[in-house]
């Protein structure tokens, strides 16, 4: 009796249950010991072994002609076609953040620049995406996450250059922190982290190995309770410095060819990046002994070494023989490295402590064992309808802007992007806080443009046209630019799938997202799943598809902004208008309501606008091009305004019916974008959307300090700017 | 002319101020190591921004100990040109080569937004390339760039005319508004004495190509082109 219940201790412990334990005793023909139970709980948690999502992420398309990597390793990349290779991926730090915002953030970012750098890449940028609850509540988890994100990026010196923030109850308790690390190789040096050659040797390098974050991943995996600040010993501490020698001291590696692959030290510690490695190669095994791993502190345990999240550690396979000249270059940034262990081929990760083996398991058990859950989902309630008739029109249009301007969800993100070194590496071509950022290929003339994008709102309405939307819309960012999109990497966060209609938001949420891949024809070449962001009191958040796309311009002085740039340019709509107020920042700021069904994608249509303002970019058509979608038309001109810092004038806007006039001013069509245009080329450009059968429209002219509709509504910059940059005041 | 880059761990500023040097000013670039002692026949030294050794304890506190620290010390007592940016300017004031001290911005936020400085010195190797009073926009990115001095050393720097740059607006009128970080005086760069050692916190090497939204930065490289030699034979 008693030892049965130590088990029951145990196994919550590792977060595992009953009938995982006995899959594990079947397979082994024995109960695992302690640590090997321990290192089973954390390969099997959710974070690491995807057991719930994994039936379903396997509908996502990830192939295409320019990907040299999709799921799978530490990130997916793509070719830019001229030698140069882009590697991306971005992934969630939401429960340590929800925790301890400054240091979960901060060791997300540490994490993600890993990932890019166990591929062989230079990290260049960093993006992220942030959720909170309203201000002033969240503030505690708002500023601790902004400053660990810049605390980490500005001190490693790679930029932070886009991101996006919202605002909602949902996310209270449970803020989103996904960031994306962006990096270039050379595609011939793009490395994999395979553990192949049998007695090629494993070197632990970076920070030494202490007690911290010990089943971080399985605290990942579980529901945020009461008890949660008691797991902050599971939450990591950053040390950017050292992870900045660490990635000189890895790019060094590269000049040597000493080196069979890089693995990042991330969730589960050595335990899954032993396995990891070790996994990718068919019957591949490895051997380590704990007692020559480098620690922090003294009376650690063989259980407590395997399973450490010590941040800022790195796994690297050498070459039998080769040790000298790899521990050399380490040895030069002042940081330790250890050869622990070696590849063998057995198939089996066996762990021993000086001489005394202590666990030994097969690598398939650790990495492919953990038995699939296959959940069954049941649509939740539908979402409130909206009844468009009872929605009166605006009273003032002019007031109703500039509330649209200040609202946190809409408002100037300078507060937060000014907190980031967003120019180092002398990249930068666009910086943030437009529809993309773009950094250049420095000795060539291509552009990488790159952004995340998710409206969750959307997805909370319809899980399945909320995740088309948010690829639709990061698309569109990209083209924004003048770029053409190339590929995805996904960050699905999630509420607890355990329940039936989160399961259903699952499904929904990959299958929008597959079919706008497929429409789109962009592949998703890597990215994360979190679940389980839901807090015992029952919160749960808006299913969070965030989508971080990468794009290529070949010739970056073609490179297109948001912002007006020159006064007399033409000011013209691109995409049609319809009465999609459903789900709109419009519908929540002045009428207080999350309600309707977002507004329909039509892909045909969506690919011809961004064909046509590619072509017209290319052209030189087009001076600037901005996406009009959050918030609407008005929004979208005075963006166009504030970034550019000139004014626009144009005619009332007396929409046809159907189309009401709130929806004209602030709904939120998709496929549609502001583009300002020299007079002369004009012509040109309507006959080139009428070509692709899109519709143009004529808004007005740039020119003034005032953003003018005659008759209907004439705001100053000055009146614009104040509403917009104050949107976060107090908040920063 | 030969541009030496010190190279500390964690430093970041190295590799654009190599680009610049390399790519966009055409000159001869060395990197130096913080290790080694030797400064390899470098005309001009630059100390760039980052965070040198994590800029545990205090920015530059540690830095200013590396085995090369000793050398350009030497070298700037011989009068070769030193150049401080950002990371770089902290660590010379740590190590004595400039008076003063940075300390956290007045707003207790980091801070990456360009700025405005007009040039007060126009005479020096750094600044030959600009005019008099000349606004230029530098970006700076700090959290620790509020530069801070007792009263004496203010007075005698501004007596001295040792203020080489300052925080103003398009006009280039210094204002309280146009101050970035709470810097005395809006202290953006000074000079030593003798003219040869400059530190300042904003970043020239991240505005010498029009891609990354100015030029201004390159006057400074150009400048330090033009005017090394002269000194050095001085």
């Amino acid at each position: 009796m008693e030892e049965r219940k130590l088990d029951e201790r145990k196994l919550r412990e590792v977060a595992l249950t009953r009938d995982e334990y006995r899959v594990i005793v079947e397979a082994l023909k024995r109960p695992p010991n302690d640590i090997e139970l321990g290192m089973l709980g954390v390969l099997w948690s959710e974070h690491c072994s995807y057991k719930t999502s994994k039936p379903l992420l396997r509908r996502l398309p990830s192939s295409g002609a320019a990907v040299l990597q999709g799921p799978g390793e530490n990130a997916g990349a793509v070719s830019l076609g001229n030698g140069w290779a882009v590697v991306f991926k971005i992934e969630s730090h939401n429960h340590p953040s929800a925790i301890e915002p400054y240091q979960g953030a901060a060791t997300g970012v540490g994490g993600i620049l890993r990932d890019v750098i166990a591929m062989g890449a230079r990290p260049i940028a960093l993006l992220d995406s942030l959720r909170f609850g309203p201000l002033p509540e969240s503030r505690r988890h708002f500023d601790g996450v902004v400053a660990g994100i810049g605390g980490y990026g500005n001190c490693i010196g790679v930029p932070t250059v886009g991101g996006e923030v919202y605002f909602e109850d949902c996310y209270a308790q449970n803020p989103v922190v996904n960031a994306m690390c962006v990096g270039l190789v050379r595609a011939s040096d793009l490395m994999r982290a395979r553990a192949e050659g049998t007695g090629n040797k494993l070197l632990l390098v970076g920070a030494d190995t202490g007690r911290d974050g010990i089943h971080g991943a399985a605290f990942a995996s579980l529901e945020l309770d009461e008890d949660s600040s008691e797991r902050r010993p599971a939450v990591q501490v950053g040390n950017p410095f050292l992870e900045k020698c660490l990635l000189e001291a890895c790019m060094d590696l590269s000049l040597t060819d000493a080196v069979v692959a890089i693995q990042d030290l991330g969730a589960a510690g050595l335990t899954s990046s032993v396995a990891e490695c070790a996994g990718r190669v068919p019957g591949a095994g490895a051997k380590i002994d704990v007692s020559r791993v480098p620690r922090r502190e003294r009376g650690m345990t063989p259980y407590d070494v395997m399973l450490s999240e010590s941040q800022e550690r790195m796994l690297v396979v050498v070459r039998r023989g080769r040790e000298a000249d790899i521990e050399r270059i380490f040895e030069t940034w002042d940081l330790t490295s250890a050869v622990i262990g070696e590849v063998t081929d057995d198939g089996h990760l066996t762990v021993v402590d000086h001489k005394e083996q202590v666990a030994r398991l097969p690598i398939q058990l650790l990495t492919e064992g953990a038995p699939l859950r296959r959940l069954v989902g049941l649509p939740p309630e539908p979402a409130p309808a909206l009844d468009l008739d009872a929605l009166p029109p605006p009273a003032d249009i002019g007031a109703a802007l500039l509330r649209m301007l200040a609202s946190p969800n809409l408002c100037s993100r300078w507060p937060i992007i000014r907190r980031y070194d967003h120019m180092v590496g002398d990249a930068t071509v666009i910086p943030p806080g437009g529809d993309a950022a773009m950094l250049r290929v420095k000795g060539t003339k291509v552009g990488i443009a790159m952004t995340t994008s998710c409206n969750a709102r959307y997805c909370h309405l319809d899980a399945n046209l909320g995740a088309q939307l948010a690829v639709a819309e990061a698309a569109r960012n990209i083209i924004a630019t003048g770029a053409q999109p190339l590929a995805i990497t996904d960050c699905l966060n999630m509420a607890n799938p355990d329940r039936p209609e989160v399961y259903w938001q699952l499904e929904e949420t990959v299958s929008g997202l597959a079919q706008a891949c497929r429409s789109l024809d962009l592949p998703i070449v890597s990215g994360n799943v979190s679940l389980y962001n839901e807090s015992a009191g029952g919160a749960a958040i808006y299913p969070t598809p965030v989508i971080g796309m990468v794009g290529q311009i070949d010739d970056y002085d073609r490179r297109l902004q948001a912002g007006f740039k020159h006064e007399g340019d033409f000011v013209l709509l691109i995409g049609s208008s319809h009465n999609d107020l459903g789900g709109s920042e419009y519908l929540k700021v002045e009428h207080g309501m999350v309600a309707g069904r977002p507004p329909e994608l039509d892909f045909a249509r969506e690919r011809a606008v961004g064909k046509l303002i590619l072509a017209a970019a290319g052209a030189g058509f087009i001076k600037t091009a901005h996406d009009c979608s959050d918030g609407g038309l008005l929004v979208a001109l005075a963006e166009c305004c504030l970034l550019g810092g000139i004014g626009m004038r144009g005619p009332a806007l007396n929409p046809e019916p159907p189309l009401r006039i709130d929806a004209a001013f602030f709904g939120e069509s998709p496929s549609r974008f502001i583009v300002s245009a020299p007079s002369r080329a004009t012509p040109e450009l309507q006959s080139l959307a009428r070509r692709h059968h899109v519709e143009i429209a004529l808004l007005g002219m740039t020119g003034g300090d005032a953003l003018e509709l005659e008759g209907q509504l004439k705001l100053t910059l000055q009146e614009m700017r104040d509403a917009w940059e104050g949107g976060l005041e107090g908040s920063a | 002319m030969k541009f030496g880059v010190v190279v500390f761990p964690g430093t970041w500023s190295d590799r654009d101020c190599g680009w610049v040097v390399d790519q966009v000013l055409g000159a001869h670039l060395q990197y130096l190591w913080h290790k080694d002692t030797d400064l390899k026949g470098c005309d001009c030294i630059i100390v760039p921004g980052g965070f040198a050794y994590g800029d545990y304890l205090r920015t530059g506190a540690i830095a200013r100990f590396a085995p090369l620290m000793e050398s350009i010390g030497e070298f700037a007592d011989r009068g070769g040109l030193v150049w401080g940016i950002c990371n770089g300017f902290q660590i010379l004031c740590e190590s004595g080569l400039l008076p003063g001290a940075l300390i956290r911005n007045a707003s207790l936020e980091y801070r990456c937004e360009w700025t405005n400085l007009v040039v007060e010195r126009s005479d020096l190797p750094f600044t030959s390339q600009c005019d008099e009073r000349e606004v230029i926009r530098v970006p700076i990115s700090h959290g620790e760039g509020s530069y801070f001095a007792d009263p004496a050393t203010l007075s005698r720097l501004e007596q001295n005319g040792q203020v080489v740059f300052r925080y103003c607006d398009v006009e280039g009128r210094v204002r309280p508004s146009s101050n970035p970080n709470g810097s005395l005086h809006n202290i953006a760069g000074i000079v030593n004495s003798r003219g040869n050692v400059l530190g300042m916190m904003p970043h020239p090497e991240r505005c010498a190509e029009a891609e990354l939204g100015g030029t201004d930065g390159l006057k400074l490289f150009r400048s330090v082109m033009h005017s090394a030699a002269q000194v050095l034979t001085a």
